[in-house]
């Protein structure tokens, strides 16, 4: 069993929602990410999302667009992300990691590389904002030959059979977009969420997971009745970046938010 | 890289947007249903002939066409060589060639019922045709803008405040096109129920580089029937310069089954290709995914783009649309690079021998036009798509030279 499969299971089991944390790999500083790493894993984070930088990250608002700008500063690429992804097996080789970034560094290094290197590095899954099923074919085989799941998103303007197809194509899990916009937003609207979450559903057993504008305890409680994992990005990013020159108080802070989400989702 | 696909070039791009392997659809998924329906607007009015009617007319009325195709006598004995022909698209309402193609996305947003239109601009003529287009049909009209781009374009910034637009400067990135265009595709995202996103160049997610190509062929069309009223025969050779790769595009590809007719497309190639300045995908790029399509693209070894450098800020682009990508890789045209000094001297040899002030970024085409024509007979004929007029550069240019205004 896979580590994104056995995680959903167990939390399952419990009758829990998966708390997944997104942070820029590298962001503010390289020699920061894999500590802060497992302190959301102590704080409650069941599965990590980890962003490779891009320089032309257009599905991002300005907080992840600067997270990616300071990473970028220490060039940190894709090797390196994948370096960061090892360097945190050799604690911890149970929490799934889901890498989250665009389709041009992954190309770059070429589809059947990466899915190797992925493997052997301990990730579990891939998301690219810009990969379509429709051009994902290659890649998602390169992918399933080295057993990592492709986690296609989908969104407020995914039709029916949109949704089928997608789901058809999909492993680990589906994600979720929860409003029309970029990473960041404020206007997360609960019950079309809930409308649409049920909607995929009548489209795949695979857990759903929703993010974009998930932002306090509040929204993530509100999310996880009805979700199987709640991403949280942007409002972490905000925090790294307040203390980009503290990594102690930064974990602090990234820590308190993650364990006020979990305490919530857990009521 | 010869490709069984390149038998046809009027097949392109395929049912899924794809010219051979690049092009395509890479976008998020939030945009895959709007792209789709826009797809099918778009097949819908390319056959409505009241659409194309009113395309037409837009163009002989508002726009001025057909643009003159001008035989440049003296400069060509200047040069000594073949004879060239400038299509005046300089002369086109707003004073570039731009205008042919927010004239018909303009039109198409209407027919979709659309209020609001949001455009990307570099050198600040996509911009103004937009907001042209915009005041015309009495709709919002909000242009991003690099932050670098409103600085060295100052005067097609206010042109688009008079317009009624709404000028965006952006911060992020290289604060050049591209960082414009991701800025455009997060507006298009969040508002996606009321906009019509006008692209400015053959590049984004299909369909825009065939729908802009289409609108833009009217450049090749005139010029192919012109060429044959003047001179009763096909051009040698087609010279444009290459941004994104409309005007280009627009020019090439009704010759594109004239295999006797050589295509050049000119990039920006800054301080040199050779330095780590330029704008030159095509001439010293690599294959990549940027702005939904698969093309040649300025990238370093790890799949980042790379900051282009360009004396004009229409050519300042690390893409370029996949039509062209796909006709490098089969040979059918030809890419070159010209400098930021040559592009200059071109810009000055024109205005001083034909009294025709370009615009910068066609003064590479003029320069790489002036290199060819010197290595052909007199009797052969190059066309030059002169694809806008040099007023928005003047303050660039005084400033290179050190003049004060
Ligand atoms: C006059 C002129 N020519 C050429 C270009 C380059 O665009 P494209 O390559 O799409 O024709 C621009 C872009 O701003 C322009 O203003």
């Amino acid at each position: 069993m896979s580590r994104l499969q056995a995680s959903f299971e167990t939390l399952k089991a419990a009758r829990k929602t998966a708390l997944i944390p997104y942070i820029t790999a590298g962001d503010p500083h390289p020699s920061v990410t894999v500590n802060l790493m497992h302190d959301m894993v102590q704080a409650g984070a069941n599965i990590l999302e980890l962003g490779i930088p891009f320089s032309d990250p257009m599905a991002e608002g300005p907080v992840i667009q600067l997270a990616c700008e300071r990473a970028l500063k220490h060039n940190v690429s894709l090797t390196d992300v994948l370096g960061m992804v090892k360097e945190f097996r050799s604690k911890d080789n149970n929490t799934p990691i889901v890498l989250m970034g665009y389709t041009n560094p992954v190309e770059v290094m070429g589809y059947e590389k990466f899915a190797k290197a992925a493997a052997s590095s301990g990730v579990d899954g891939l998301i690219l904002v810009d990969l379509p099923p429709e051009e994902g074919a290659d890649l998602i085989s390169a992918l399933k030959v080295n057993k990592i799941d492709m986690i296609f998103l989908l969104a407020p303007t995914s039709t029916d059979e949109r949704m089928q197809l997608i789901c058809d194509q999909a492993s680990g899990f589906v994600y979720y977009v929860s409003l029309k916009g970029v990473t960041g937003s404020a206007n997360l609207d609960v019950a079309s969420v809930v409308k649409k979450v049920e909607q995929i559903r009548g489209h795949t057993s695979i857990p759903v997971g929703v993010g974009f504008g998930i932002r306090d305890a509040e929204s993530a409680a509100q999310v996880a009745s009805v979700a199987d994992a709640v991403v949280v990005g942007s409002a972490l990013v905000n925090r790294i970046a307040e203390n980009a020159d503290n990594p102690e108080e930064m974990s602090k802070q990234v820590c308190a938010l993650l364990s006020s989400m979990r305490e919530a989702m857990d009521k | 890289m010869k490709e069984d696909t390149c038998n046809d070039y009027y097949s392109m791009p395929d049912e899924r947007g794809h010219f051979g392997i690049y092009g395509g659809k890479f976008v998020a998924e939030t945009l895959m249903e709007p792209i789709e329906e826009l797809r099918q607007a778009y097949e819908k009015v390319k056959t409505d002939e009241k659409f194309q009617a009113a395309f037409d007319k837009d163009l002989a009325d508002y726009v001025g066409r057909p643009s003159p195709l001008y035989h440049a006598e003296r400069w060509s004995n200047e040069l000594g060589g073949a004879q060239i022909y400038l299509k005046r698209e300089d002369l086109n309402h707003t004073g570039a060639h731009k205008i042919n193609n927010t004239i018909g996305q303009g039109l198409l947003a209407k027919y979709m019922g659309k209020k609001r239109i949001i455009a990307e601009t570099g050198a600040g003529q996509h911009g103004v045709a937009s907001a042209t287009v915009a005041a015309r049909l009495g709709m919002e009209c909000v242009v991003y803008m690099g932050e670098e781009d409103v600085k060295r374009q100052a005067p097609n910034v206010y042109r688009m405040k008079l317009l009624g637009a709404k000028v965006v400067p952006v911060t992020s990135g290289s604060r050049t096109l591209k960082d414009a265009l991701n800025e455009a595709m997060r507006d298009w995202v969040t508002n996606i129920d009321n906009t019509f996103y006008i692209i400015g160049t053959v590049a984004g997610p299909h369909p825009y580089p065939a729908m802009v190509r289409d609108f833009q062929t009217v450049i090749g069309r005139e010029a192919k029937r012109q060429i044959l009223e003047k001179a009763g025969r096909l051009p040698d050779a087609l010279v444009a310069c290459v941004g994104g790769g409309s005007n280009a595009i627009g020019l090439f590809h009704p010759f594109l089954g004239d295999e006797d007719v050589k295509m050049y497309g000119v990039e920006g190639a800054g301080d040199g290709i050779d330095t780590p300045n330029h704008a030159a995908p095509l001439c010293a790029g690599s294959s990549g995914v940027l702005h939904g399509n698969r093309t040649y693209l300025m990238e370093d070894d790890n799949g980042q783009i790379i900051e282009t450098h360009c004396v004009s800020a229409g050519l300042d682009y690390p893409g370029v649309g996949p039509e062209h990508a796909w006709l490098k890789d089969c040979g059918r045209a030809n890419y070159v690079a010209i400098t930021d000094k040559e592009a200059l001297a071109a810009f000055h040899e024109l205005t001083l021998t034909e009294g025709i002030i370009p615009a910068l970024e066609s003064s590479h085409a003029l320069a790489y036009a002036a290199k060819l024509a010197k290595t052909m007979d007199k009797d052969k004929i190059i066309i030059i798509n002169l694809s806008g007029r040099g007023d928005k550069d003047i303050n660039t240019i005084a400033e290179i030279e050190g003049i004060e205004l």
